[in-house]
């Protein structure tokens, strides 16, 4: 095709459409599916599985399911699908735990505020953010009043003893203190690790080593026994906060060496050239080492953050009930015999949601800070 | 006082030689580990003065200006810089570091901002400039470099010889009194050689105080007051430009003069 004379000046040449088994949906179909033998069959090897077991599986998810009921035999006497009816009456108790009905309301206040903190952290295009940051800053505090109660200042609300929290809001409650704190006290870690000043840098090398070493059903254990023989005796030290300790540090830990692979990927004449200019140590790491590091680090971070909140079900073994601890508790009511599979899907969709949540969002912030210097 | 003139420069300094130095170092070592990399530095450079550095790799001409700064510690010696003396105080450190500017072979700019908040970044956080302020220095400096259009752009999505023009104007958002450059044009394509060194030229012109690490002789021959020779360590000869390329002194310099015109 190829024609002696150009029809365009040169520079001039207009875009034109591509050609048609470049784009659409056949295209689309011949280039992902259907590529090459090899891919013809898995296609067709997928096409088949898919076959044979999504009918069945939705008919038991949806079409046979049961949803609403009073116990076990309005699901039995409907037939075979999945009986939601026994998800949906202890739906209160997977959200609250044993929280008192009548200071509910305290719960979904602290969720409302939480997905308010949660913006200004998240996006960074958000209208007066720096105030946002602050309130951010201060929701751990204001939440855990609200739900554990007492008084500041002039406000007072009843006590709710944390032996009643339980469910979603224990989950969330242990996974947003674990990511919360583990973060900044990961970073500080991480540079103590790196610090010229031997006796920080062996507290913080010596610290990291000691968490990662003993699992955290250890840990946990320790919390919830042992502590009380090293306090002086008579101390109160509420079983919850010994376990948010324990979370957070042993959050941090990993933290920390997520975040120093980060930092050891930040070229040296960084640090130079932030010394040239005369900057001091910490707003070298601040404005400098610090962003690029956490940058490189997000995966690591969100993987962490992930692994966090899925531990927060280990809680169960040392008597706190989470979502799957009141699951396994709802299991027993003989007026619901035999529906452990409901529940089991239900509280792994809960965590799914969560955790796919976190990590597409880290996908979006990666892609977000992206400046183009991977050339 | 970057714009006095020479001819006034030389007057004050032969009534007060010492006050007026802008560098002064004096029989300075420095080792790394059991390596003796600097032997007995002595170099004295007066205020507007332009100082052209060469000699071969590894001679230790980068480890003898990022002494000057305490990028580099030296173990025995004095190096006055602008009349602060360099120990392991850290008041004098951030003192002489906010007097000097450096501009690195690779650039080292800030990847995660703009040019415009690499610019910004040290007037505010280290002099404490307003915002503003800032900015609009900055943008002057950038328009000085000819790059003002590139100022919201990031550093990764310059060419070598803008991202190097951007590391001066960096540096100079500072307003230093002494410019240390480090083989700035050694990581640069031909074509974006020139472009950074019409700068450097600009600003040699404009009366700065400079030391330069270079091998481009042919600044050396246009700016330079002094051209500096090192080898293993030591400075081997110092002389200005001309009788320096017309008449070196030393056989190593006559062999590394040899080698490098050669091409
Ligand atoms: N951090 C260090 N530790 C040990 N030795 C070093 C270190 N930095 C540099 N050296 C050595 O010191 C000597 C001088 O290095 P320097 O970088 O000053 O040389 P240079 O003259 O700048 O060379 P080039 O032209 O290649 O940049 C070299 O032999 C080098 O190997
Ligand atoms: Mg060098």
């Amino acid at each position: 095709m190829a024609s002696n004379e150009k029809s365009y000046a040169p520079g001039q040449h207009p875009d034109l459409p591509a050609p048609t088994n470049l784009v659409g949906p056949i295209a689309w179909i011949r280039g992902n599916l259907l590529s090459s033998p090899t891919n013809i069959v898995l296609t067709a090897l997928a096409a088949w599985f898919l076959y044979t077991i999504l009918p069945s599986t939705l008919n038991w998810l949806f079409f046979d399911a049961v949803f609403t009921g009073e116990d076990r035999n309005a699901c039995r006497a409907a037939g075979e699908g999945a009986c939601w009816a026994f998800i949906g009456e202890r739906f209160k108790l997977f959200t609250y735990g044993f929280y008192p009905l009548e200071q509910r309301w305290r719960v979904n206040l602290s969720f409302v505020l939480l997905c308010l903190a949660m913006v200004p952290v998240l996006f960074d295009k958000v209208p007066y953010r720096q105030y946002g940051l602050y309130y951010a800053m201060a929701f751990p505090f204001i939440a855990g009043w609200l739900l554990v109660g007492g008084n500041i200042l002039v406000l007072e609300l009843p006590i709710v003893p944390t032996d009643k929290f339980g469910g979603i809001m224990l989950t969330l409650v242990i996974g947003v203190t674990g990511i919360a704190f583990s973060l900044p006290l990961g970073i500080l870690l991480a540079l103590g690790r790196s610090s010229r000043l031997p006796l920080i840098r062996i507290f913080c090398i010596g610290f990291i080593e000691f968490i990662r070493g003993v699992p955290l059903i250890t840990l946990l254990f320790v919390a919830s026994t042992m502590l009380s023989y090293f306090l002086p005796p008579g101390t109160k030290f509420d079983l919850l906060l010994r376990v948010l300790i324990m979370v957070t540090l042993f959050a941090s830990a990993y933290m920390a060496e997520v975040i120093r692979g980060g930092l050891q990927a930040i070229p040296n004449g960084q640090i130079e050239a932030g010394d040239a200019l005369g900057l001091k140590y910490w707003p070298a790491m601040r404005l400098i080492v610090l962003p690029q590091a956490l940058k490189i680090s997000i995966p690591g971070i969100v993987n962490t953050f992930i692994g966090l909140y899925k531990d927060t079900t280990l809680v169960i073994i040392i008597g706190l009930l989470d979502p799957l601890g009141i699951g396994r508790a709802s299991l027993s009511d003989p007026k619901w015999t035999g529906l452990s599979n409901e529940v089991y899907l239900f509280v792994a969709l809960f965590f799914f949601i969560s955790c796919f949540a976190m990590s597409r969002y880290s996908l979006y912030l990666e892609g977000k800070l992206e400046t183009g210097h991977k050339r | 006082m970057p714009n006095q003139t020479d001819g006034a420069n030389q007057n004050q300094a032969d009534q007060n030689q010492n006050a007026n130095l802008a560098i002064n170092i004096v029989a300075m070592h420095k080792w790394y580990g059991e390596f003796h990399v600097l032997k007995d530095i002595n170099l004295a450079v007066t205020s507007g003065e332009r100082i052209v550095i060469c000699g071969p790799s590894g001679s230790g001409k980068s480890t003898m200006i990022r002494c000057i700064n305490r990028l580099e510690e030296h173990q025995q010696g004095d190096i006055i810089v602008d009349g602060v003396e360099l120990t392991n105080d850290l008041k004098n450190i951030e003192t002489v570091r906010r007097e000097v500017g450096m501009v690195f072979q690779h650039f080292n700019l800030f990847p995660h901002l703009t040019v415009l908040e690499n610019c910004t970044l040290a007037p505010i956080w280290v002099r404490k400039t307003p915002k503003s302020e800032a900015v609009e220095a900055a943008m002057k400096y950038l328009e000085r470099v000819k790059i003002p259009e590139q100022a919201n752009k990031f550093p990764g999505q310059l060419s070598g010889g803008q991202q190097q023009r951007v590391a001066i104007a960096r540096s100079l958002c500072m307003n230093p009194r002494i410019m240390l450059f480090d083989e700035p044009t050694s990581a640069l394509d031909p074509e974006m050689i020139k472009e950074v060194l019409d700068v450097m030229v600009e600003l040699a012109q404009e009366g700065m105080t400079m030391l330069c690490v270079t091998h481009e002789m042919g600044f050396a021959k246009t700016v330079a007051n002094r051209v500096i020779f090192m080898d293993v360590g030591e400075i081997i000869e110092e002389n200005t430009p001309d009788r320096f390329f017309d008449h070196p002194q030393h056989d190593r310099t006559k062999l590394f003069l040899s080698q490098i015109l050669s091409h």
